[in-house]
Formats: structure tokens, sequence, C-alpha cells
């Protein structure tokens, strides 16, 4: 990867808030990362942390009000964020893309296939019909669905759950975009059937030259499939690693906690060590605890913990830990990431 | 899809015949001897006694009601006491005009009212949405007869551009259907606002947002036509609510419908033809929620393709 | 980019603790202007409707000759009816009439609807199958004819409308609370308490009929917006509530053949019959959306 060259993606300071009735919910609370060409970036968090609402941001897919979405989004150099309508909508699709959590629902069930993965061809690409109908079935056999000119035809309650997520991910690779968010891509599948759909995207990375963002609780998949992790917790960036740093040396509680928790079996007689779990439960985001939102759950928290929000430690190139323990003195400034 | 359709048309079966026993037993209920009341006020002795025989009033009750069912089949629905015309001719000689309110209300009614509830759903909680929420309001609280006689105050009593009653013109039809219409067009527009609400924060309607459709495609393309499958049974039905329930535009506008006889027979104590007439409605109405129901596993893929 | 939401006010609810539905449904409620505005009317019909004596001096019914059709003017603010009565009088008079008419219809639909309704979604079996397939037939007709059809077999008059209304009314009410307590019967807390040995009459009372309650005010407002409405539409055919009692449908039917003369006479009563079903629908609308969970922002 040419990391000197400018990042693809850099996300600066985002905030997004959603104004409800029981009250003001930061679902995202200044989260900075970039993203370079042809990278596969993973954002790690458990459910509820705002990383699915951090990629509906960065596409503005989000009701506002009640949302409010403030920071930069700078995309090939252009603030998201200041863009029109007309404007977001030429990079939904084209520049960025999107694959969905759950492809039951994530499909319209009146269209056919067919018609929904040639639409995006159609409207950016400016192709007659046949010719998006044809690259709709060109689409379908690359992400490797048996008989691609049947299925083309079809509507979507006729495909099972893996077929229809290929399809969805022809979906999103159709204009050839440079970054493809993938929101928990393997989550409502099968285990088989996500080991076949991870399979189809490492292949798939090595043709294409896309960024993805890859959105999941699944450490596993992480492990596979990116090669750096950003983790969060709670709206707020824990820590930024390479995988390989991750895994190996975690610097943060919390990616301790998560990497401790994964069963492995056999793991007790080498290591003597149980299966760890995290105790305590994600805190709501309408009251969120003082100083770091993790010290609750936390086994080696410090007084500071529990008075103020810890800074960003920069430890290095794409590594850095939003946590005290890694302050040398409590006054340790840090510049911007990246 | 055909065995979902053999499934409806089966359970059809025992609400046609629930129907009949129940306008059968409602005869049997009445005050008085079954004869004369069929045979009216009017009748004498000797005519009571034709009837009787006629209608197998003396034999025991299945006998009678398997006689009656027969005679169903075979369309014989009796005479009128007042006009001693067969029911099934005076019934027949109502329906198109009935038939036709319903459709230009029906018409009217879509025309207006899907569109408003699009608007609506898509600009929900703004003025827009307001105004057409209050109006639908006002349009299921509003009396149909009142507002009948509003119009005719309004049209033909001060303007007097329109006629306030009878057939004969395409004027006289629009009065009446627009009353008509009122109650419909605001129960549509109610049912597609709520509909596109809900057919609007599916996912499925994120996704077509992040392909970078134009917001007008994801509507229409994406979302309406979601929507419709529901909308489309709704308006069905209420369809086949009007062929039965103009009784009270009917009664303002001296229209000659189905409506009207129901009523004019009741007030008239004409029994065969109050029988005939609302056995007629109902099977009218059955058969059209029986198309309803086929032109929904027509139109919603997920049954068509089954 | 984006879409228009509305503004809740952040942080009001949460502040008071508000838990049961029907405490966080009265606070929205009180929000909503349009459902207040039904309320106030409702009230102010149910004043006219006791206070009709004191509004209204002397009897409404009886005829004056004399001063037949006259437009409304200073002594009579609506004007006279053909047979030269107060049609002021008569509307506050009919308020009497349409209320009763209103509360009646609703409690036989109660009455009989809903223990019918509870039983046959909870026990099931033979029993709701037959109830069911007598629903779907009363159902299967449009309502307004169906009670046209019973005052057809039972004869005109206010206590055969109220009845009539009732009955076509039943099958609403059983529909509603039968669906409601088949999914209420799944939930786990029911299984607890049979599973413990409760009563059924016991489970029936204390578990499921709360969560019935929602939707039966809220139809129940509805419903006698519904009630009003058919029975006017009755007295309009003149097979419902008889002269010379002022019933507000009754009157426009009667007023009907003069209405090239003595318009006004057509208007007033049908604004009441008008104002007076708004209002409950009003109300209801409100209801079920305050009460309705799932329209919780």
């Amino acid at each position: 990867m040419n990391e000197s060259q400018a990042p693809l993606l850099s996300v600066r300071g985002l905030h997004t808030r959603f104004h409800t009735l029981d009250g003001i919910v930061n679902a995202v609370d200044g989260v900075d990362f970039d993203i370079h060409r042809g990278e596969t970036v993973g954002l790690v968090g458990e459910s509820g942390c705002g990383k699915t609402v951090t990629a509906l941001s960065i596409l503005q897919l989000l009701r506002c009000p009640p949302a409010e979405i403030q920071g930069r989004i700078l995309f090939r150099g252009q603030n998201l964020l200041e863009l029109d309508g007309e404007e977001i909508r030429k990079i939904r699709g084209q520049a960025i893309s999107m694959i969905f959590q759950e492809p039951m629902t994530s499909l319209n069930p009146v269209l056919t296939i067919g018609d929904q993965i040639s639409e995006g061809s159609r409207v950016h690409e400016g192709m007659t019909r046949q010719k998006a109908w044809r690259w709709a079935v060109e689409m379908l056999r690359r992400v490797q669905i048996p008989e691609p000119g049947a299925r083309v035809r079809e509507y979507p309650h006729k495909l099972s759950g893996g077929m229809r997520q290929r399809a969805m991910i022809a979906m999103a690779l159709s204009c050839n975009p440079q970054l493809i968010l993938a929101d928990e891509p393997t989550t409502a599948l099968d285990v088989t059937i996500q080991a076949q759909i991870m399979d189809l995207m490492l292949r798939l990375k090595e043709e294409v030259e896309t960024a993805v963002v890859l959105i999941t609780h699944d450490l596993g998949i992480i492990a596979e499939m990116a090669s750096r992790v950003v983790v969060m917790y709670a709206g707020k960036v824990m820590e930024e690693a390479p995988v390989k740093k991750l895994f190996k040396d975690p610097r943060h509680p919390y990616t301790r906690g998560l990497l401790g928790s994964i069963p492995v079996i056999g793991r007790k007689a080498q290591t003597g060590r149980r299966l760890q779990e995290i105790p305590g439960v994600v805190p709501s985001l309408l009251r969120m605890p003082q100083g770091c939102r993790f010290h609750p759950r936390c086994p080696e928290a410090i007084n500071i913990c529990r008075e103020q929000e810890p800074p960003m430690v920069n430890l290095g190139e794409h590594l850095r830990v939003n946590c005290w323990l890694e302050v040398e003195t409590p006054e340790k400034e840090t510049p911007a990431p990246g | 899809m055909t065995s979902y359709i053999i499934k409806r048309l089966l359970s059809t079966i025992p609400v046609l015949i629930g129907i009949s026993l129940l306008l059968f037993i409602m005869l049997r209920m009445l005050p008085g001897d079954p004869a004369q009341v069929l045979a009216g006020q009017m009748a004498s002795p000797a005519d009571i006694e034709l009837i009787r025989t006629q209608l197998g009033l003396d034999k025991p009750i299945y006998v009678q009601y398997a006689s009656f069912l027969t005679r169903l089949v075979r369309f014989d629905l009796g005479r009128s006491a007042r006009t001693q015309n067969p029911v099934i001719e005076e019934v027949w000689a109502r329906l198109p005009n009935t038939a036709l309110l319903a459709v230009a209300a029906i018409t009217l009614a879509c025309l207006f009212g899907i569109p408003a509830g699009v608007i609506s759903a898509v600009r929900p909680y703004t003025w827009i949405d307001y105004t057409f929420t209050l109006a639908a309001l006002f349009g299921i609280s509003m009396p149909v007869f009142w507002l009948g006689l509003m119009l005719v105050v309004l049209f033909s009593v001060t303007l007097k551009v329109l006629p306030a009653g009878g057939t004969g013109s395409w004027q006289n039809v629009i009065l009446p259907s627009v009353t008509l219409a009122s109650f419909v067009v605001a129960f549509i527009a109610r049912m597609t606002r709520a509909t596109m609400l809900e057919v609007l924060s599916q996912d499925y309607t994120t996704t077509a947002r992040s392909k970078g459709l134009k917001e007008r495609v994801v509507i229409i393309k994406h979302a309406l036509k979601n929507a419709l499958i529901p909308i489309i049974t709704v308006v069905g039905l209420q369809f086949g609510l009007l062929l039965g329930g103009a009784v009270l535009t009917e009664t303002v506008f001296a229209w000659p419908g189905l409506g009207r006889l129901i009523v004019d027979s009741i007030l008239a104590r004409d029994y065969p033809v109050i029988q005939g007439a609302i056995l007629i409605f109902g099977l009218l109405y059955i058969m059209v929620n029986l198309t309803v129901d086929v032109i929904y596993a027509f139109v919603d893929p997920r049954i068509r393709y089954d | 980019m984006t879409e228009r939401t509305p503004k809740p006010v952040p942080g009001k609810d949460q502040a008071k603790g508000l838990d049961s539905p029907f405490r966080r449904g009265w606070a929205k409620l009180r929000r909503n202007k349009a459902a207040l505005v039904g309320g106030c009317m409702i009230l102010i019909y149910v004043a006219c409707a006791l206070l009709a004596p004191v509004l209204f001096s002397g009897n409404p019914s009886a005829p004056n000759l004399g001063k037949s059709l006259e437009p409304p003017s200073r002594a009579e603010l609506l004007g006279t009816d053909e047979l030269g009565r107060s049609i002021l009088g008569r509307v506050i008079y009919g308020s009497r009439i349409s209320l009763l008419i209103a509360v009646g219809v609703v409690a036989f639909g109660l009455i009989v609807g809903v223990p019918l309704g509870l039983i046959s979604g909870y026990y099931r079996g033979k029993i709701d199958f037959g109830l069911q397939r007598v629903t779907d037939m009363l159902l299967s007709f449009p309502g307004f004819l169906l009670a046209l059809a019973l005052v057809a077999i039972l004869g005109v008059g206010l206590e055969n409308t109220v009845i009539s209304i009732g009955i076509s009314m039943v099958p609403i009410y059983i529909r509603l609370v039968r669906g409601c307590v088949l999914s209420v019967r799944e939930e786990v807390y029911v299984e607890a308490a049979r599973a413990s040995g409760t009563r059924d009459a016991v489970i029936l009372l204390r578990h499921i009929l709360p969560n019935v309650m929602v939707p039966i005010t809220v139809q129940t407002s509805l419903g006698m917006g519904t009630a009003i409405l058919f029975a006017a539409g009755l007295g309009f055919l003149g097979i419902g509530v008889q002269p010379p009692t002022p019933e507000w449908g009754a009157m426009l039917g009667s007023a009907r053949v003069y209405i090239f003369n003595a318009p006004h006479a057509s208007t007033f009563p049908g604004m009441a019959i008008f104002l007076a079903v708004l209002s409950f629908n009003l109300l209801g609308d409100g209801l079920r959306d305050a009460l309705d969970p799932r329209f919780k922002l």
C-alpha cells in the first residue's frame, strides 16, 4: 500500500447524534480514521458501538433530523458532508458502495435481481438496458452464483441467504467503486455459508483494487481479511493497529478482553487460562459513564480513568490507543493519528 | 399461485352457504306467516295460498331449505310483493347504475387519494402532511348524505350548474360520484400514507438510496411498487363495499340503483326483494373479494412464483 | 440528501420517569393538539346533552306551524324546520339522543364482543372455529348494510337502532380482542402463570385483559363516531329513530324535500353530526398514536 499517498477516505472528528424523545444519543462521538486505496480495514466492536452508524454517516443514509452529523469526511479530497443531494448521489453506488447486513430484507422483494443489480450501471455509467443486464449476469458469474443467466431474472425470495448476499456483493461491485463499506456481511448467514462468502471476498479482493471497510464484531473474519483494525467502543475509537500486531500485542484492555473472550479449544490446557469474559454490559448511550467509557468494565482501571476521558496516545504509524495506561504522564498531548 | 387461488375459491363456499342460511332464517324469524310476508300486504288469501304451495312452505323445514337452495342456483328469487316482477329482474335493472357510480367513485378516489398519501408519507409532519391528514379525517367523518345535500345546495340551488338528482346525462353522475368518493378517497389516502411510511422505513429502501438512485426513483420504483400491493387490496374491498353501501348517496340523488332498491323494499316490507337484493349484493361482494385476492396473488411476486 | 422528520422534545418524558403505557400515552396525547380539540368538542356535546333543558326552554318537538321553515334570525339562531320547531333546540336535544345511541351501541359491542373475543382467542378449538366463521360472515358485509338488514328484521325505533348497530359492531370487537389475546397468550409470563397453576379466569383478568385495553380504548372512541354516523344514516332513511324524537339524521331526512327553498334546515343538523363524528375520530386517532408503542419516534 502506498502509505505516503494521501488517504482515499479520511474521517476527522465525526460526531453523529440522534435527537430522541428520551434525550440525545451520541452514537458516534469523535471518531477519526483513514483508509488508503486498496486496503482492507476492519472496524470492530460490540453491537451498539457505533460502527454501522459510522458507515451510514459516510454515505449520509441517515434521516436528518433526527440524526445530526458533524465533522469532516474527506473522500478524494472532498468533504462529503458539504456536498448537496445531487453530488452525494453521484458518489453513492459508484465511488463508494455499501453491503448490508441482512440480505433477506435488504433486497427489494418486487424487483428482479437483475433489475436491482443493473440499476446502478444504468444510472451511473449510462448503460443501455440490454448492456446493463448483460453486465449484471457477468457480475453474478463473478460472485460465483451458478446459472447466472437464469438467476438474474428471479426475485429475491427465490434465492437462499448465501446467494442473496452474493447478489448484494455483485450489486456493490457493479460500478467498480473505490471503497466498499461492508456492514457485517456474514453475520446473518449460516457458518458454512459464512466461510464461502469470506472465500469469495478474499478472491475478489485480489481481483479488484477496492478499499474495504469491514465492519464486524467477528474477530475471526478480521484476522483473515483485514490488514489494519480500528476498535470501537460506545461511539469512540479505543485502539488502532495493524492486524498482526493487534492480535499479538493488544494494548487496550477492551481489545484484550475481546481477544480473550474468543473460545479456543485447548487453550486451557495450553495456557491455563479459562474463557475470559468482559463483565458488565455496554452502557446505554443515554447514560454514558464519566471519564473513560470503558472504566466500569475494565479490570485495569485506575483513579484517573473514572474522572477524565483519556487522550488518544500515538504509538506509531497507524498505531494508537485511547487509554490512560498508555500515558506516561497525565499531561501528555497527542497529535492527530495517521 | 394456483393452489392459493383454489384455496381462496374454496373458502368462499362456506361464506355463501352461510349467507343463504342467514337469509333463510331471517325470513322465518319475522312475525307472522311467511307465506303472507312473502306475498305482501296487498295479497288476497288465494294469492297467499298459491305462494304457500309454490314455495312449499307447508313442508318440513329442511325440505324448504333444500328447495330454497335449488331455486337460488336457478336464480329464482321469487317475485316482488310490490310490483309482482321477478326479483332478479328488479335487481338486474338497477345493478348497472350502482356499478357506474361505484366505478366513477373509485376512480376519483384513487386519482386523488394515492398521490395524496404518497406525498404525505414522503414529507411527514410538514404542513402539507397535516393538511392532507386533516382533510382525510374530515372525509371519513362526513356523513355522506349530508355532504350530498350540501353539494346540492351549492351546485344546484345556489349556482344552478348541476342537476340535483335523477339520471340522464353525464352531469347527473358528477355530484353523486363526488359524494360517494369522499369517504373512499380519505380512506385510501390514509392507507397509502401508512403503507408508504412503513415501506420507506424498510431496509431495501436504504439499499436503494445507497446505490445513488434519485429520490424520485426510490419512492416510485422501489417504495410505491411494494406499497401498492396492500393498497390494491384495499381499493378492491372498497369497491365491493360501494356496490351496496351507496344506499345513502342513491337516496339523496334519487339514483335508481341497488342500494335504493334495498331501502325502498325495507320501507315497503317487500321481503322477497330485500332477501334477493341482499343475497345478490353478498354474492357480488364475495366475487369482488375473490378477484382482489387473485389480483393480489398476481401482483406480489412472492406469491406468483411459488 | 435528507428527509424531514418531526423534532421531538427530548428529555421530557424521561425526566418524569413514566413507564406505564397509559401514563406515557397520556403525556403524548396532551401534546396532540388535534386530539385535544376533539376531546373538547366531545365535552361540549356532553354538556349540551346534560344541560339541554337549561340551554333551551320548552318542548323541542312541539309543532308551531305558523313559523314553518323560517331562515335563521335573531330570534331563532338556526331557523325553524318544516313544523315550525326551533332547529337550535332540536339540535341541542338531539345530542342526548346521539350520545345515548353512541354509548348504547358501544356498550352492547363491548359487553357481547369482549368476552366472546377473550374466550375465542384463549381457548381456541371448536368454539373459536365456529365463532370465527360467524364473524367472517358478518364482517363480509359493509357495516351499514348489516345494520340496515337487521333493522329490516327488528323494526324501526330507538331501541332497535341501538341493537342493530350494536350487533354490527360486535364482530369488530370480537376480532380485535381475539387478535390481541392470540399474541398475548404466547408471552412467557402467561405460560409461567399457567405453569404455576393459576386459574384461567384469573389469567384472563389479570394478565390478558390489561393488554387488550389499549386497542379497545381506541376502538371505543372510533366506534362511538361510527355509531352516530350509522344511526344518522338510518334516521335519514326514515328507518331509525322515529319522529317526533329529535335525531339529527331524521331531521335531515325530513328537511330534504324542502332543500330548494329552505336549505338551512338541511345544513345545521348535518353539521352537528359531522362535528360529533369528527371529534370522536380525532380523539380515537390521537389515542391510537399515543398508546400504540409502534409509533414511538
